[in-house]
């Protein structure tokens, strides 16, 4: 019964969707707005549990004392702060929710992606090596790029002497597009459809019920 | 001589730190500024469509991102928003990310302050709903399903600019300011592909490079997304376009001397690597 009726619902969704999309007169679009709908239930559903997992797993850390558990009342405390001032006053402008999420929120997010710059910074001069030719290809096309997405890469071309009257006095910035438009395209759109062909391979392996490994157990 | 690169080499990760902190805090502290012409590319393509569009055109924007990217993203969302407001393009926004509507509210609202537009006249905010890709499907059958009420929970049938709205082909354009997923990928699918609205927006500087097949035209047959913003660079070339200098244009200077920076370290790095014979223990190995 636990794996027939997953595996059951799975593909009468999936089957759903599918025949919508082909088949678009009734009952089908009907019966898609239906699971669509439901989808959406059940992953608004998710959201709750992710909450009750968050408070659990952070009050059995503090009360079992394990590694870096002092971090854990701050994230309960953060979560009950932003929790009970919007479920009391709303989470429009002028409120407290909304105070706090612009005020505290919104800079400590931007602060922890900044520091990817410094990373970057560190791992690019340890690790970023022309060790190889491939390695040369790509570290001279990310210069080229670094180069041509910022203003100063075109300032640099054009304090060469003639660089600004030439036919191309931004000439960095269009080797930059050029990497992007030409290069980069062919190469995304290589894995776009090597990885479309594997979405669409792994969809209906798990419609059909072939694939299981979503349901938890090895079989 | 050696023994000096061994130690360059070798260097504390806190100088490289504050190298860096250096190279962003000058130039922003000095308000250093940098000629930055936009030519044709896809910021330009995306600006050319939403000049285009005719007064009380419906864009739906979807503010698919959280705080993190915001230094990225709301310049963009900003600039985008100024725009649409200043040409009478009606604003349906929304959000596919739990934090992208509130964002999103605070530009459309301070926005709609400076230029005077009205809240429900010329704007709504729908807020956040869960779904990604199957609540854009959930959109090409019914709107007012999606989102029975608005972030201030004004019922969909008493919102004026909403009369007329009721599935995701009323809208003239799509704008979709991505930070990954659900973002442009899932727009350009269910929005563009299938659906034919036409799809523009905006993303991270680290993600633009996989959205350009996307711009690719083919002759006789409209382009999967009409422009992309890619990164601050995206949101500067904006701002520049519509004579608006703002935050991305301001932070272009710093990106310059952060870039050059990254670049210097790069060499030095090489150098040693080299220099210090390193390379033989390396061989065959990973790097």
């Amino acid at each position: 019964m636990r794996l027939y009726v997953p595996l059951a619902i799975t593909f009468i969704a999936g089957m759903i969707m599918i025949l919508e999309f082909f088949i678009p007169h009734q009952p089908f679009p009907t019966l898609g707005d239906g699971v669509k709908d439901w989808y959406t239930i059940v992953a608004s559903s998710a959201i709750f549990l992710g909450v009750l997992n968050l408070l659990r797993v952070h009050l059995k850390k503090i009360a079992r004392r394990r590694k870096h558990w002092r971090y854990s009342p701050v994230t309960i405390i953060g979560f009950l702060s932003m929790f009970i001032t919007g479920v009391a006053w709303g989470v429009t402008e002028e409120t407290p929710f909304y105070y706090l999420f612009n005020e505290m929120v919104v800079p400590m997010g931007a602060t922890m992606f900044s520091l990817l710059a410094f990373f970057v910074a560190s791992a690019a001069f340890r690790a970023f090596r022309a060790s190889n030719w491939r390695a040369s290809l790509l570290l001279a096309s990310a210069f080229l790029v670094m180069l041509g997405r910022v203003p100063i890469g075109d300032i640099i071309w054009r304090w060469i002497p003639g660089a600004a009257e030439s036919s191309h006095p931004y000439l960095v910035s269009e080797i930059a597009e050029w990497i992007m438009q030409v290069p980069n395209m062919a190469g995304q759109r290589a894995i776009l459809i090597g990885a479309a062909m594997g979405v669409v391979a792994t969809s209906l392996r798990m419609i059909f019920g072939i694939e299981r490994s979503y349901l938890g157990g090895g079989d | 001589m050696k023994k000096l690169l061994e130690r360059i080499g070798n260097v504390d990760r806190r100088i490289i730190f504050i190298l860096m902190a250096l190279a962003v805090i000058v130039p922003l502290a000095l308000e250093l500024t940098m000629e930055m012409p936009v030519g044709e590319g896809p910021s330009y393509d995306l600006y050319e469509y939403v000049e285009d569009l005719p007064a009380d055109s419906r864009v739906l924007m979807s503010f698919d991102y959280d705080p993190s990217t915001k230094p990225e993203l709301q310049p963009m969302a900003r600039a985008l928003v100024t725009h649409m407001m200043s040409n009478d393009v009606n604003i349906v926004a929304m959000a596919l990310w739990p934090q992208g509507a509130t964002l999103g509210q605070t530009i459309l609202s301070s926005v709609s302050d400076s230029l005077g537009t009205e809240q429900y006249q010329d704007w709504v905010n729908l807020g956040y709903k869960t779904g990604g890709q199957v609540l854009i499907v959930r959109l090409g059958s019914s709107l007012e399903a999606a989102f029975p009420t608005d972030l201030e929970e004004v019922p969909y049938g008493e919102i004026p600019m909403l009369s007329d709205i009721s599935t995701l082909r009323d809208f003239d354009l799509v704008i979709t300011l991505s930070a990954g997923d659900p973002g442009i990928p899932a727009w350009v699918m269910i929005a563009s592909d299938r659906f034919g609205v036409p799809v523009g927006g905006g993303c991270t500087a680290v993600s633009a490079p996989q959205f350009y097949p996307y711009l690719q035209e083919r002759e006789g047959e409209r382009p999967q997304m009409e422009g992309l913003l890619g990164g601050l660079r995206g949101a500067a070339d904006y701002e520049t376009l519509i004579e608006r200098p703002g935050l991305a244009a301001a932070g272009m200077s710093a990106q310059s001397i952060a870039h050059l920076v990254i670049m210097v370290f790069i060499v030095i790095g090489n150098i040693t690597f080299f220099a210090t014979g390193r390379k033989k223990r390396t061989k065959g190995g990973g790097r």
